[in-house]
This record gives structure tokens, C-alpha cells and sequence, in this order.
């Protein structure tokens, strides 16, 4: 269960693929346990692959915390809608979100494993990023 | 209805209407050098401004440009839904409070493209739909205000991406192979100024 004191940063998966979104989340789950706030999303508006910004802005929502939230992105599409998605949000909000240039599923499970030790967003997304120079 | 308001309406339905029937070129176009869904994501976008083109034929057209563009954010679930909304979101907020003539109008257009390129990462010589908008706000900046030749421009433009190399966006992965292949986005571009440029004509 979400506590209500989230101390976390929390962790948005946007794939195209609804499948590899949950998929991923389920893997993040089983690293960072529950204290990680996750949520995540994949598929356009008519349920294809592709991405929405709208259930984007609600994987956001969901996965809130005052620390911030880490999104990780597959392709293309889902990187330029989880910006576009950012900039619609609130001024204080969309300050506290950033998008990790990073493997989706590895950067996700690292940034996840980061968060859960009480990471800063900075540091979580610093992590994921790590793993591309690995 | 109000010549601005038969205006906006016919230039929703003429964008949406060379949209709809182009669908499966756009698909093909895609198919051949990304992931092939163009051609329903863009009809899905134009489907929703279409839907909304009563409510939006009774703005100001600079505060229509902007609510289709959000339409198309919302709506259209890939990458061309943030580029497209971006152009058009740019186009109206830099037309807010101008009187709407050439030069607006390709002031504005300058300042949406520079918005495009910085939602995109991206520049002309890319093979994306900037190799269409770039080459015809360049000819406009130059005094350009032929409706027909820049109808004409638009279209070969986007034929002219056939041999680019793409360096950007999913076809960027296919490195030599995206080759000899039109790009689906400056299509889908040359098509949309097209139909402005229909509308226009026919208003002249």
C-alpha cells in the first residue's frame, strides 16, 4: 500500500505498448517493493500502440510525489508527448518532473532501486542515465 | 455565419478532407520507413478538430488554430500529435490581436516552425515534415504571397525528401535504407498547406 507519507520519488513508465508499460511496472514493483510510487501507461486514445498524453498527465497524477517523478519512455512518440505533457502541467508541478535518457525497462528497475533509498529526482534520474555509460 | 466563421469552417473541413483521403498513402508512406500509424493517428487528430469545428468557427481564428492544436495533442497518439498541435498552438498564439494578412501570417508561421523544431529536436535537411515547412515559410519570408506556387512548392518538397537520408525519428533507424522513400510527415504536411492554400485561392 501507498503510504501516506510518500517520501520517494515516483516512477512513470510511458511505452506505446500497454503490455511492455505494465510488464515493466510489474519488474519495478518486485525491485523497489511498494514504497515506490508507480504507475504507468502505453497505447494512443483508440487502445493501438502509440501514446496519449492525457493518460500520461493521469500516470503523473498517480504516481505524485512532493520529491517528484522520474518518467522513463520507450520511442520517439512517447518522449515528445511525456514533454508535451510536462509543459501542461501546473508551473510548480511541472518543475518536479523530468524524463530519464534511458533504457526503459533497465532504466526504470535502476531508477526505481534509487528511489526506494530515498533518492532526490536528480539523483534517480542520474542513476537510470548511468546505465547507458555502463 | 460570419465570413471569419465560413473562413475557419472551411479550412477545418478541407484539412480534415485531404486527411481522410489520403489515410492509406500515409500509412503506406510510413509503413515503408517507420511504424505506419500516420495515416490513423492523423485521421483520429482531424477527426476530433472535424468534430469540433461548429465550436471552434465561433473563436477568433487565432484562439481556433489553438484549440485544434490541443485537439491534435490530445488526440492523435503519436509524435506528429505534439508537432502538429505545436505548429498550430504557435500559429495562433502568435497571430492573437494581429490583423490577419500576409505578413502575419508568415511571421507567425516563422515563429510556429521554430516552435516545431524545438518540440522536435530537429531541423531541415532531416527528412521530417520541416523539409515541407521550412522551404515554404522561406519563400514566403521572401515575398512569396502566389497561392498557386506555394501549393506547388509545398508538393515538391515533400517529393524532394524521397532521397534524404533520415537522420531523425523512427525512419532514422533504417540509417541508408529510409532512403528513396517520400517522408509520411512532410506529406502529410504538403497535403494540410495544400488545402490552406484551396481554401484561399478559392477565397480570392
Amino acid at each position: 500500500m501507498r503510504m501516506s507519507d510518500v517520501t520517494c520519488v515516483g516512477i512513470v513508465i510511458v511505452s506505446h505498448s500497454p503490455e511492455v508499460a505494465r510488464g515493466t511496472a510489474d519488474m519495478v514493483r518486485q525491485m523497489a517493493g511498494e514504497e515506490v510510487p508507480v504507475a504507468w501507461c502505453g497505447g494512443d486514445p483508440d487502445g493501438g500502440l502509440g501514446s496519449n498524453v492525457e493518460a500520461i498527465l493521469a500516470a503523473i497524477e498517480q504516481a505524485w510525489s512532493e520529491k517528484g517523478v522520474a518518467i522513463l519512455v520507450d520511442l520517439g512518440g512517447a518522449e515528445t508527448n511525456s514533454e508535451m505533457a510536462i509543459e501542461m502541467l501546473p508551473a510548480d508541478k511541472a518543475g518536479k518532473v523530468v524524463i530519464c535518457n534511458a533504457p526503459i525497462v533497465e532504466g526504470a528497475v535502476m531508477a526505481a532501486a534509487e528511489a526506494s533509498g530515498g533518492a532526490s529526482l536528480q539523483e534517480v534520474k542520474q542513476t537510470a542515465e548511468e546505465y547507458l555509460a555502463a | 455565419m460570419s465570413d471569419t466563421e465560413k473562413l475557419t469552417a472551411a479550412l477545418i473541413e478541407a484539412v480534415a478532407k485531404t486527411v481522410f483521403d489520403h489515410v492509406a498513402e500515409l500509412t503506406d508512406l510510413d509503413q515503408a520507413i517507420g511504424d505506419g500509424d500516420h495515416g490513423a493517428n492523423m485521421k483520429r487528430g482531424f477527426q476530433e478538430v472535424l468534430d469540433k469545428s461548429a465550436e471552434l468557427s465561433g473563436m477568433a481564428l487565432p484562439d481556433a488554430l489553438k484549440a485544434a492544436g490541443m485537439a491534435l495533442v490530445m488526440k492523435v497518439g503519436g509524435a506528429s500529435g505534439p508537432l502538429y498541435g505545436t505548429l498550430l498552438m504557435g500559429l495562433g498564439k502568435e497571430l492573437a490581436g494581429k490583423e490577419l494578412d500576409g505578413d502575419a501570417v508568415t511571421g507567425a508561421f516563422g515563429a510556429a516552425i521554430q516552435a516545431v523544431m524545438a518540440r522536435g529536436k530537429s531541423k531541415a535537411g532531416q527528412k521530417t515534415m520541416l523539409d515541407v515547412l521550412v522551404p515554404v515559410h522561406e519563400s514566403m519570408a521572401a515575398g512569396n504571397r502566389d497561392l498557386a506556387a506555394i501549393r506547388q512548392l509545398s508538393s515538391d518538397a515533400a517529393l524532394a525528401t524521397v532521397p534524404m537520408l533520415a537522420t531523425k525519428g523512427r525512419a532514422s533507424f533504417l540509417g541508408e535504407r529510409s532512403i528513396g522513400h517520400m517522408d509520411p510527415g512532410a506529406r502529410s504536411s504538403s497535403l494540410i498547406i495544400q488545402a490552406v492554400c484551396d481554401v484561399l485561392q478559392k477565397g480570392q
